[in-house]
């Protein structure tokens, strides 16, 4: 009984000291630690080498997205449109991006092998609220470019937007999203991407 | 004597560039690496949207006729270290001409690295078909003239597709016959067998890029416009080597 106690005592120790460091994690150690747990992870696990996406999914929803502010991630997406979308059509629009991104992402994940990541020094000073961490995976073949824009929310970074060899995601279905708006409106805009969510969902299996 | 005829091609594309890129100072609302205010910057740097479509769909015509399914025969008949092997001695004369480019653009150390790597490369790594340098941590830094043009302060100029080559800008163009006069295929006499080494290293390169353009199809809600905006975003980093400047946020568009 004693020992329970003691034991119990031992984590809630552990975890009070260990809160307040995760918070104040500096946003080049967080992205880190991101990248090198979804490597390992990834490392670990068969099923996601083979490009199970229901597994990267699972993956992505644990160790990522914790840490990403999707909300504006999305918003940003749809730009000036955003705040015409009704609450229903913004979580349609977040969830519909969010497989969107995530498949990109598998389609990355399977890929890794011997990949490690490296960090670049950061600019910027101690108080700044948004900063770019600029990384590079290394592995066979070029280095390949991959940075984040974080956001401190509170105590905590979060990631709002992802660049790949040059390119920010955001920025990139900017464009593609107002085209699409412009076109068929919102609700077209989620036709089109759970068409094209569904149709590659449809070309794996 | 074809030397001396180089250069004065080179003499001639330069003069066209600065008064390309002097119009584009003229016009500044077409001007891709410092735009006043962005609006939808890839359509702003499209103004021959129309024309490019139709050159991107003769090129998707070709690449579903002919070179998508030699390339998806070439990457199943022959083993992975033969086309990396081809691969990596076409990326070898690019490493040369890269060196090059380093040191117009003013960067000795990345130019010197790469030229060791070429040299490197080019003896003990078998005329360029064994990567040697890059276990030595001599990684491949890629500049090709089009980048040391902007590097120069030459504007991008409008968004270009070009037949077969794809995407490009104004800029690119003008930069891209100095940039393949340094390909191995450029190199030989006789045109069979430079239209022979030049189609190697198209179907090889499209081999190597068969899963990312069946990506492409999944994530682009609209393939034209999505390699255009990539293809902009992506040069434009490049020219900074991997750090544009901030662009200013999009200006408040004029109602449709």
């Amino acid at each position: 009984m004693l020992k329970k106690l003691l034991t119990l005592w031992t984590l809630l120790a552990a975890l009070c000291a260990a809160g307040p460091a995760l918070a104040q994690t500096a946003p080049d150690e967080l992205v880190r630690q991101i990248s090198n747990d979804v490597i390992d992870s990834v490392k670990a696990d068969k099923a996601i080498q083979a490009g199970d996406v229901g597994r990267i999914i699972a993956l992505v929803d644990t160790k990522v997205m914790p840490s990403v502010n999707f909300q504006r991630m999305t918003s940003s997406a749809v730009g000036r449109y955003w705040k015409t979308a009704s609450p229903e059509q913004q979580a349609r629009l977040q969830q519909e991006f969010k497989i969107l991104l995530v498949r990109t992402y598998a389609g990355a994940l399977t890929q890794v092998k011997e990949q490690t990541v490296q960090l670049k020094p950061m600019r910027g000073s101690p108080t700044d609220t948004e900063v770019v961490v600029r990384t590079e995976i290394k592995g066979k073949g070029d280095p390949i470019q991959l940075d984040y824009r974080l956001e401190k929310a509170g105590d905590a970074w979060k990631i709002y937007d992802v660049n790949v060899l040059g390119v920010w995601l955001v920025e990139q279905y900017r464009n593609s999203f107002a085209q699409e708006i412009g076109s068929n409106g919102i609700d077209g805009l989620i036709a089109k991407l759970a068409e094209r969510n569904s149709k590659a969902a449809a070309a794996k299996s | 004597m074809r030397a001396i005829q180089r250069w004065l091609l080179v003499a001639a594309l330069l003069a066209a560039s600065a008064a390309a890129g002097a119009a584009d100072a003229d016009a500044s609302a077409a001007d891709a690496d410092a735009p006043p205010a962005r609006q939808s910057d890839g359509q702003r740097l499209d103004p021959w949207e129309p024309f490019n479509r139709r050159v991107f769909q003769f090129n998707d015509d070709v690449d579903d006729a002919i070179v998508h399914p030699v390339a998806n025969v070439y990457k199943k008949v022959l083993p992975e270290i033969v086309r990396i092997g081809v691969l990596n001695f076409y990326r070898n004369f690019a490493d040369g001409w890269s060196a090059v480019n380093h040191l117009l653009q003013g960067k000795a150390a990345s130019g010197f690295e790469m030229g060791l790597r070429f040299a490197w490369n080019s003896t003990f790594g078998v005329f360029g078909l064994i990567d040697m340098a890059s276990e030595l941590g001599l990684e491949r830094q890629s500049e090709d003239f089009g980048q040391t043009l902007g590097r120069w302060g030459f504007a991008s100029g409008p968004y270009l597709v070009l037949p077969i080559f794809g995407a490009s800008t104004v800029r690119d163009a003008i930069a891209l016959p100095l940039d393949r006069a340094m390909t191995p295929g450029a190199l030989v006499s006789g045109g069979a067998n430079r239209l022979g080494i030049a189609g190697v290293e198209l179907i090889s390169v499209r081999a190597d890029y068969l899963a990312a353009t069946q990506l492409l199809d999944e994530i682009a809600l609209d393939r034209y416009s999505f390699v255009r905006d990539a293809y902009l975003s992506r040069r434009r980093s490049l020219v900074y080597d991997g750090d544009p400047p901030d662009l200013p946020e999009p200006a408040a568009p004029a109602p449709k």
